[in-house]
């Protein structure tokens, strides 16, 4: 276990990391990063990388899982052995069985599954580093491995996860600001379609510091979602290159 | 691993199209108006050998807690506290949907959730909860049967666990010379709660938000929104659950209209509590 910093901010008001506290980690992104998967990811926002794999739309291996009228949506949120302070066991736990469930919920209403009845389309998240909003990283790396996979969708998603320490609302928070802080504020939005999809709090919070966070977000989460769409154009322009 | 939900009750479209156009006139098919939870009843200790208990119904929806205390191990981290577990079970006997087995990816959300409402604001006062500390403390184990599923086994869920939690008697112990701690259920003290908080769940129907929905309103949404408050309004915890989602202007809205709520189901879970002792099963 961390010790809880001294302090949050220096007397310039950075964070331990020397952000402001609306500036986000460097956020990188590549896609088909994989070659054996129809679509594949790789995100990093700071010290957090996140791997995501699609396959599908494709049979699935469990046939009583079937839609009549559209595809179902798997979702699995793992956390790899090495990828925490101390070791993690790879069997999941209840908390990886939640956040797979909320970021299946997060895609859903931007996956466009009417147009599969009867199939399955498999997103498989691998968290390889955690250092914080490592269910944000995720959602971004879902929705880049999705549209890698070419699956029609009504937008892309992307997440960003926003806390409050010693008071203060923080954008993108990492590890000791969200195992000390007073507040940890997940959100995943589709920018584009003007809907949020993921939106989770654990902890404490004013009413007005919730409106502040969210607003904060999804600024974050719209400049997040432009660098997806420039990584997927260039990854399809070099293809047509060759 | 989680999956699109295969096995949901099926809603005819007639069904459907009824109650939505109910809903176009301001109208819930059990009469309620949008902002107003069915009624609460509680029946307090109805289980002789948990430490605390009870029986909650919301509207037609029932919930039984148990708290159990056992002596264990305080958490490294947290040398000087007790340790608070939160289970919940979708009991089989609750729907023709549940199924039988370890708890399933709702049952799982509806613990967590719980867990962080109560952990975050500090809800029980775990210090009280230490025998010896870094070596013996009471663990507080919440038990959460859900019985009967009419919709919204969140917030029934969550009433349950404080009126639980108000009836729960920590009991005396002693110490001996060889340091072996001897408990004796027959006498206790209660359980010291910092506060209390409760859950307020919202459905959104189309651009409609209704407040506790019953389990026609739950098919019928895109999705719900789970909010937790205290006593002050207090945001203490949200979960955003099920397929659709949300505007921000929505979500400042519910966020305004639950803690309206909030308010009247601490009100109605007091009324409920001062009628519980005479209630007849």
């Amino acid at each position: 276990m961390h010790v809880r910093p001294a302090k949050f901010f220096d007397e310039n008001g950075r964070r331990l990391d020397g952000r402001l506290p609306d500036e986000m980690r460097p956020v990188e992104m590549k896609v088909g990063v994989l070659r054996n998967a129809d679509g594949s990811a790789l995100v990093s926002y700071g010290k957090t990388k996140v791997l995501a794999a699609v396959y599908g739309p494709r049979e699935p291996s469990q046939r009583y899982t079937v839609l009549p009228d559209r595809a179902s949506l798997f979702v699995r949120y793992h956390m790899a052995p090495f990828s925490t302070e101390e070791r993690k066991s790879p069997v999941p736990t209840r908390r990886e069985t939640e956040i797979s469930k909320v970021l299946r919920e997060a895609l859903e209403p931007v996956v466009i599954t009417d147009l599969f009845p009867r199939t399955a389309i498999e997103v498989y998240i691998e968290v390889l580093q955690s250092d914080g909003g490592t269910r944000t990283a995720s959602a971004t790396a879902a929705s880049l491995a999705l549209a890698d996979a070419g699956i029609p969708m009504r937008g892309l998603v992307a997440g960003v996860a926003v806390g409050k320490v010693d008071n203060v609302v923080v954008l993108d928070i990492n590890e000791p600001e969200d195992n000390f802080g007073e507040a940890d504020m997940p959100v995943v939005a589709a920018p584009d379609l003007g809907l949020i999809t993921l939106f989770q709090l654990n902890g404490v919070m004013t009413a007005e510091d919730v409106q502040r966070g969210l607003d904060m977000a999804l600024k974050a989460i719209s400049e997040v979602v432009e660098k997806e769409k420039q990584t997927l154009r260039s990854s399809v322009e070099e293809v047509e290159v060759e | 691993m989680s999956y699109t939900p295969y096995r949901v009750p099926v809603l005819s479209k007639i069904r459907s199209r009824n109650l939505i156009s109910l809903y176009k006139k301001g109208i819930r098919s059990d009469q309620r108006d949008f902002m107003t939870p069915r009624n609460i009843s509680v029946q307090l200790g109805v289980i002789d050998k948990a430490d605390g208990s009870a029986w909650v119904r919301l509207g037609n929806t029932q919930v039984l807690v148990g708290i159990k205390l056992e002596v264990g191990t305080p958490y490294r981290d947290t040398p000087n506290e007790g340790v608070l577990q939160v289970n919940s079970e979708l009991a089989p006997v609750a729907s023709p949907t549940f199924e039988p087995g370890p708890p399933d990816e709702n049952a799982i959300e509806l613990s967590r959730v719980i867990d962080r409402s109560l952990r975050d604001p500090k809800a029980v006062d775990l210090g009280s909860l230490i025998i010896r500390p870094g070596e013996r403390a009471w663990v507080l184990w919440i038990d959460v049967y859900v019985l009967d599923y009419d919709g919204n086994y969140f917030d029934a869920s969550m009433l349950g666990v404080l009126a639980a939690l108000m009836n729960t008697k920590v009991p005396d112990y002693e110490e001996t010379e060889s340091g072996e701690i001897i408990i004796d259920r027959t006498k206790g003290s209660p359980l010291k709660l910092n506060r209390r908080v409760v859950l307020v769940t919202s459905a959104k129907i189309g651009d409609i938000i209704l407040i506790d929905p019953n389990l026609d309103e739950e098919l019928l949404a895109d999705s719900r929104m789970v909010l937790a408050f205290d006593e002050q309004g207090t945001v203490v915890g949200m979960q955003k659950t099920g397929l659709g989602g949300y505007t921000r202007d929505e979500l400042m809205k519910i966020i305004d209209m639950s803690r309206k709520v909030s308010q009247v189901y601490f009100k109605l879970l007091d009324q409920a509590l001062q009628n519980a002792g005479s209630q007849q099963r």
